[in-house]
């Protein structure tokens, strides 16, 4: 199995970085050097518990304001996996930091304070997950040892959420409703003894069972060129071959191939990863692929199987997150980053935009301000390769770059 | 602990994807090298991302002067075996030049004096992009650093204003004068890079194996006994089995009492230990923030 990358959404008073830190320390992931530095610095606060939140706030702001403002990257290993957690802060002002988490992840854990139930922030959670196809979400109703692990209370937290899901576009997306306390350390790690009505997994139970066709779609193989590689050595006088890391599906040699833009088809003679040949490449795996024929092939470019076309176009309509303080505008001109291809973008028409808390979209809308999430149409001053988001998580989505300040200003998902 | 190792594939999968991204992205990369483990790991990968072609970017090492001359010995084979191109400079240079002031004391170390070296040897140069083999799981302000992380003119990380990572794509867009620091093995941990090297079977300098070397104790870490290290007079010299689980210069760098003479010990010794791998790094001890403070002043 890969790494398994696992988002996690909710603010700190809904005991997110607790959590984190009793998986932690459940699975023995905590060296004595860090556990010792947290039981000193919790004994220095006047705590009669050990504040696990220290592992994971990493800057110094976060520690003085005790809010997680960034993503940060969690590390730890079962016998069976090795887990990154992408730990997001959840107040509305970070929705950006949200998008960056999952996108980058497999699956996703939404907590839920069971004191609280479901609040705003938990819909902005889902409806973000479900905006980046999440396929497996956890949602962890958090501090049970409060409201005396009453079943009550959790079934109507579970129907309130479940209120939630006929709103939601991508409706395969599989929900689990777990019961813990991270504090206490019930259904974390370790089955509680504390909830006999509840039968389920725990939490790193469930982590545990998932397999790869339960985080991934099977898709399209697309192969963006993101280097050519020409040795001009003796020994490979008359190499050139196309580095790039497979999508969606799997390549191999024989395969009747497109290039586009240019149309050009060929065949794929070898693949190569590093001085050894294969007869397929694998999906993500970084391979050198070399052509039958001839052709002129450039960074940018894409490789594809004959009959399996990508929409070639000049303009796409998106879903995107707005994640800079410079508001983006109505013919606004941005880079758009579409794997490794770059090309002039030019803003046509802001549809409207959708409050990520599942209550509707906002017409008549004129500009974006940081974190806003909107449909709009881009035109392009030369056509992109794309799938739509929902076939190809990797193929139909890209960043948008200023190109004053060469800073990422957001990020999309075509329709 | 994982001990299945088909995870590594993906990390380096996703480590020689970034390596492409820096050459194809950027006029003059460098790869620093520092002769440790995660740099050596660094070239391995980058000889598989670019075959048959060679490394199309030097390497560059800051010496501090003060560095394990096994280290130095290992980096130089390195080097002509694979023919690739090294570029030294260093510490002491500056030192001269008085860009920079020795420390002195019980705790003095170059290491945070390579920083001067390395801007002024990245604008000598005019690199765009420096690939370092830092780790997110190392430390906590690592834990937030992205995988191109770009630094101003001053070499300085403005953490609070990082540009957002997303799915697979590297935006290396930067102003003349900019340069990006590159973290191909950002989602590395410790064991994975040991494993990796089990299972790569890449060659990695003597000291990390247990050796007889004298050393004495202080503040419960065993120092090197050296010309480079500051000793008190009632700090006994003793002479143990250690070896070191990371390496940067000899006044920053404490060992670890082991038996682990070859690399299965080694993976299975880390795979067992209670200690991260920088309770051992002297330099991280200074304060709770030591390694953010550094990082916004362009260390590496």
């Amino acid at each position: 199995m890969e790494v398994l990358k696992i988002a996690t959404a909710g603010s700190v008073d809904d005991g997110k970085s607790t959590l984190i830190g009793r998986i932690l320390y459940d699975t023995k992931s905590l060296t004595t050097d860090k556990l010792e530095a947290i039981e000193k610095t919790s004994k220095q606060k006047g705590y009669d518990y050990l504040d696990f939140s220290l592992a994971t706030d990493g800057l110094v702001a976060e520690r003085e304001q005790g809010i997680t403002i960034d993503v940060a990257h969690i590390y730890f290993s079962t016998a069976k996996k090795s887990y990154i957690i992408a730990d997001t802060p959840g107040h509305v002002e970070y929705t950006r930091n949200m998008v960056t988490g999952a996108s980058t992840s497999q699956a996703s854990v939404i907590l839920i304070d069971a004191r609280k139930g479901v609040i705003e922030q938990t819909n902005r959670h889902f409806f973000i997950n479900n905006l980046l196809r999440i396929k497996d979400i956890v949602v962890a109703i958090n501090k049970m040892d409060l409201v005396d692990y009453s079943e009550d209370i959790y079934n109507k937290i579970k129907a309130d959420f479940e209120s939630l899901m006929s709103k939601r576009d991508y409706q395969d997306q599989k929900i689990t409703f777990i019961p813990v306390s991270a504090l206490k350390g019930d259904n974390v790690v370790n089955r509680s003894d504390k909830m006999p009505w509840y039968t389920g997994q725990s939490l790193l139970e469930h982590l545990e069972a998932l397999d790869k066709k339960d985080v991934y779609n099977v898709g399209t193989p697309r192969f963006p060129v993101q280097y050519v590689i020409r040795p001009k050595t003796e020994e490979f006088h008359d190499f050139r071959g196309y580095a790039g890391k497979v999508y969606g599906g799997e390549l191999s040699v024989g395969d009747d191939i497109v290039v586009l833009p240019s149309q050009t088809k060929s065949k794929i003679k070898e693949i190569y990863f590093y001085n050894e040949k294969y007869q397929t490449a694998s999906r993500r795996s970084s391979v050198t692929i070399t052509l039958e024929n001839d052709i002129n092939v450039s960074r940018g470019d894409m490789i594809v199987k004959e009959g399996d076309l990508p929409t070639i176009d000049k303009q796409f309509t998106a879903n995107i997150c707005w994640m800079d303080a410079t508001r983006l505008t109505t013919s606004g001109k941005y880079i758009v980053q579409h794997g490794v291809n770059k090309v002039l973008a030019k803003v046509d028409k802001i549809h409207y935009k959708i409050n990520p808390d599942y209550s509707g979209i906002e017409t008549d809308v004129t500009g974006l301000n940081v974190n806003d999430i909107a449909q709009v149409t881009f035109k392009l001053n030369k056509p992109i390769f794309y799938d739509q988001f929902k076939n190809h998580r990797t193929n139909g989505s890209f960043i948008l770059i200023d190109s004053q300040t060469n800073n990422t200003v957001g990020a999309g998902f075509i329709q | 602990m994982n001990k299945d190792t088909s995870h590594i594939n993906s990390l380096e999968n996703e480590a020689i994807y970034i390596m492409r991204e820096v050459a194809a992205q950027f006029d003059k990369p460098v790869l620093l090298f520092s002769g440790g483990k995660d740099s050596i790991t660094l070239v391995r990968l980058a000889v598989k991302a670019f075959y048959p072609a060679k490394i199309p970017f030097p390497l560059m090492h800051i010496d501090t002067g003060h560095n394990f001359p096994e280290t130095i010995q290992f980096r130089d084979k390195l080097v002509k075996e694979l023919g690739l191109e090294l570029i030294v400079r260093n510490v002491q240079d500056s030192i001269d030049e008085g860009r920079v002031k020795e420390e002195s004391g019980r705790y003095s170390s170059r290491n945070s004096l390579q920083t001067t070296t390395l801007l002024d040897a990245i604008e000598e140069f005019k690199f765009d992009a420096c690939i370092g083999g830092a780790r997110r799981d190392e430390e906590k302000a690592r834990a937030k650093e992205r995988i191109f992380s770009v630094r101003d003119d001053f070499g300085q990380w403005d953490e609070k204003n990082q540009r957002p990572e997303l799915f697979d794509m590297l935006n290396g867009d930067i102003e003349h004068g900019q340069n990006v620091r590159v973290f191909p093995i950002s989602n590395w941990t410790e064991l994975d890079v040991w494993s990796y090297i089990e299972k790569e079977d890449i060659e990695i300098p003597s000291i990390y194996f247990a050796h007889k070397r004298k050393v004495f104790l202080r503040d419960g870490l065993i120092w090197s006994h050296s010309e480079y290290v500051y000793q008190e007079e009632d700090e006994k010299v003793l002479e143990r089995m250690v070896r070191f689980r990371t390496v940067g210069d000899m006044s920053c760098t404490a060992a670890v009492f082991s038996e682990a003479a070859d690399i299965t010990s080694v993976v299975q010794e880390i795979r067992e230990s209670t200690i991260s791998e920088r309770g051992a790094r002297i330099d991280d001890k200074r304060s709770e923030a030591a390694m953010e403070k550094r990082k916004q002043q362009g260390y590496f």
